[in-house]
């Protein structure tokens, strides 16, 4: 609409002259005219329903209800009376701080440690000055890393432990820093290059920092014992990879030409047809089979391209729903302002289509990052499989309830995030939505 | 081929389509002149939108000739390209990117395939916003205009590719009765300032006022071809006078 011209007062004459119909004190007699005597309107209703009254209407409206009622309540006391118990009395909780080392990064060499803070200083750097650059969800999400590295370091964990975590949320402040100073700069461009260099070098470098390149680092040997370091890694390769694969898969899927849209459309079939601890075996060990010796690839690595080939053929039949719900006149209007075939792909339908999916997408992701766990059944020792070596010592044996809430609560939090990040993105993308 | 562009801007000879079995377009020809504004009426599934549609391409002509600008539409990736860098489309049902601000909208084509720089494309924007009237709205989303709106930022996105030819697919069907004249005024300016065009439209008020000739298509054929005056004071054939009677009361 076109704004409204600034309304004269003889509007307000004609509200306040004697109303048309009687009993009509409403103020709509300017008629439907909109901006019209806003004060006049009548406010919704509020109902305030008194405590006792709700209950009764909800809780206790007849006998079979209030038997259900008082019994659920009675269920919901036993089981966090009993849980409350046990955690506070008889759970040995010392257990997850004394095999801490154990379980996140397994037999990392504790001398080595750390390489894996100075990936995470990086990529607290890296948040910070992102965070302080722009403003909303990447603002938060440093705000949280910060805060709960800062809680952490509460926590009774080894003084240099302390000291490194600390260090983090000091990584992050002076990332933040770095990012406002940035915000003066006169030359922005390729501020932004370089950050955006960074952060896609940032997966490389930390895998070598990580592995080691001979002459500078010592390579790391038993790359299949490194605890929940295992699990993210699993989880970042496959998030990274298998979303642009399962792209190409979908536009292969929809392709004109017969010989692409067979190969995908068999190849998405086949992969979900099988259950992702069959492929996992077949990696670890058919492969071995079937491959010369010097071509074969770390076990490691082929659980992680495993992992993402499955998850590629679920997550190209999300983007290709995404790209069924798109108007065949957003092709037609990108092709009628001379844009061609690729560049309405990119610029067009995929930006569309994939916010349609996201929270399938996200959703893949989520699954994708607790198939890690999968991977404690072809011998590598991730979180899963490696808490069990801790029930193997002596002094912590039978502690398996405390291991499996510490790593229930681990990946929660981590999924949680996902879930929580995807929903702001859904939300700060939903501006223009039709 | 030798065609010389003297002949015409747009050259269609005996162009015929056909849906599976059904005839959509059964031998139209049609030449235009630079700067000549043809609106083309006849009743719904007669094949007018089918036949600008095939213009720029959008749907295929299976025989006869469609030369625009000196250049054939045939199955060649360049030719089709090239003329849709050179003929603008407005669409029924408009069609703007949801996803894109008005301005974005509007700087895409010029930015990614006339490699125009950003800051041009941004001013060049601005000023087509100003022509349609509505520069306030630039960095709005699509979803956030009304119809009249829509449309208007449609034809500059056209605009901003600088074609020399629009092509207008009943731009004002989807539109409420108060949002048609803010377009037709604005397509009225467009032809007077010398654009060729070509108006599938029921507006007949539009098509006296800025037509200079009106095309007749009943069931794919082209039945009539004449000046408004004409047309409207003396139609040739009895199915045009049908159609006139009908929707002009």
């Amino acid at each position: 609409m076109r704004a409204d011209p600034p309304r004269d007062t003889s509007d307000q004459h004609v509200d306040e002259s004697p109303p048309t119909h009687p009993g009509n004190s409403s103020g709509w007699a300017g008629g439907g005219k909109n901006g019209c005597a806003v004060s006049k309107e009548l406010p919704p209703p509020t109902e305030r329903i008194p405590v006792l009254r709700w209950l009764k209407q909800n809780l206790f409206s007849s006998w079979p209800n209030a038997i259900l009622t008082l019994a659920a309540t009675a269920l919901i006391v036993a089981v966090v009376y009993g849980l409350g118990r046990w955690a506070l009395t008889e759970a040995r909780w010392e257990v997850i701080p004394a095999n801490l080392k154990l379980l996140l990064v397994g037999t990392y060499p504790a001398g080595q440690l750390w390489r894996v803070w100075a990936i995470l200083y990086f990529l607290g750097l890296l948040t910070g000055f992102a965070a302080g650059r722009r403003r909303g969800l990447v603002r938060r999400i440093s705000l949280v890393a910060c805060a709960a590295s800062i809680a952490l370091a509460v926590l009774p964990f080894p003084l240099v432990t302390r000291g490194w975590l600390l260090g983090c949320a000091g990584a992050i402040a002076a990332g933040y820093g770095l990012g406002q100073l940035a915000k003066l700069a006169r030359e922005r461009r390729w501020i932004r290059r370089v950050e955006t260099t960074l952060w896609i070098l940032s997966f490389p470098v930390s895998l070598i920092v990580l592995n080691g390149v001979g002459g500078f680092l010592p390579v790391i040997a038993g790359r299949n014992q490194w605890g929940f370091m295992l699990n993210l890694l699993g989880a970042v390769v496959g998030i990274g990879l298998s979303l642009p694969l399962g792209v190409l898969l979908a536009l292969g899927r929809r392709s004109k030409l017969p010989a692409i849209r067979i190969v995908c459309t068999a190849y998405i079939e086949l992969i979900r047809g099988v259950p992702l601890i069959s492929l996992l075996f077949m990696a670890s060990i058919m492969l071995q089979l079937l491959l010369p010796d010097s071509f074969r690839p770390d076990l490691v690595i082929r659980a992680m391209l495993t992992i993402t080939l499955f998850s590629a053929a679920y997550m190209a039949e999300n983007v290709r729903g995404g790209l069924q719900a798109i108007p065949k006149g957003q092709y037609e209007a990108a092709y009628a302002v001379g844009l061609n075939g690729a560049l309405t792909m990119i610029l067009i339908i995929l930006p569309q289509a994939l916010r349609a999916v996201i929270p399938a997408i996200v959703g893949q992701f989520i699954a994708l990052f607790k198939d890690t766990t999968l991977f404690g059944f072809i011998a590598i020792l991730e979180l899963l499989n490696i808490s069990r070596s801790v029930l193997g010592n002596l002094e912590w044996r039978g502690r398996i309830f405390e291991l499996y809430v510490f790593i229930g609560v681990v990946f929660w939090l981590l999924c949680y995030s996902m879930s929580y990040v995807s929903r702001r993105i859904e939300k700060s993308l939903g501006v223009g939505e039709r | 081929m030798s065609v010389t562009k003297d002949e015409g801007i747009i050259i269609c000879r005996e162009v015929h389509k056909w849906y599976g079995d059904f005839h959509a377009l059964q031998g139209i020809s049609l030449t235009m002149q630079k700067g000549e504004v043809v609106v083309i009426c006849g009743p719904s599934g007669s094949g007018k939108s089918t036949f600008i549609r095939t213009i720029n391409r959008l749907e295929v002509h299976q025989r006869g000739q469609i030369i625009v600008d000196g250049v054939e539409l045939t199955h060649d990736l360049r030719n089709i390209e090239t003329v849709r860098r050179e003929v603008g489309m407005v669409f029924q049902q408009f069609n703007l990117f949801p996803h894109l601000t008005v301005r974005q909208n509007i700087t895409l084509a010029p930015v990614w395939v006339l490699k125009m720089k950003r800051a041009e494309a941004d001013a060049v924007a601005m000023q087509l916003l100003e022509r349609v009237g509505i520069p306030e709205q630039a960095d709005k989303f699509p979803g956030q205009l009304s119809g009249g709106q829509q449309q208007r930022v449609v034809i500059a996105r056209a605009l901003a590719m600088k074609p020399k030819i629009m092509l207008f697919d009943e731009p004002t069907s989807a539109l409420d009765p108060e949002m048609i004249k803010e377009v037709l005024d604005v397509m009225k300016e467009l032809a007077l300032s010398g654009m060729t065009m070509i108006v599938v439209t029921h507006e007949m008020g539009f098509a006296r006022e800025v037509a200079d000739r009106i095309i007749f298509f009943d069931f794919g054929q082209l039945i009539e071809e004449n000046t408004p005056e004409e047309f409207f004071h003396n139609p040739q054939s009895e199915r045009t006078k049908l159609f006139l009677s009908q929707i002009l009361h």
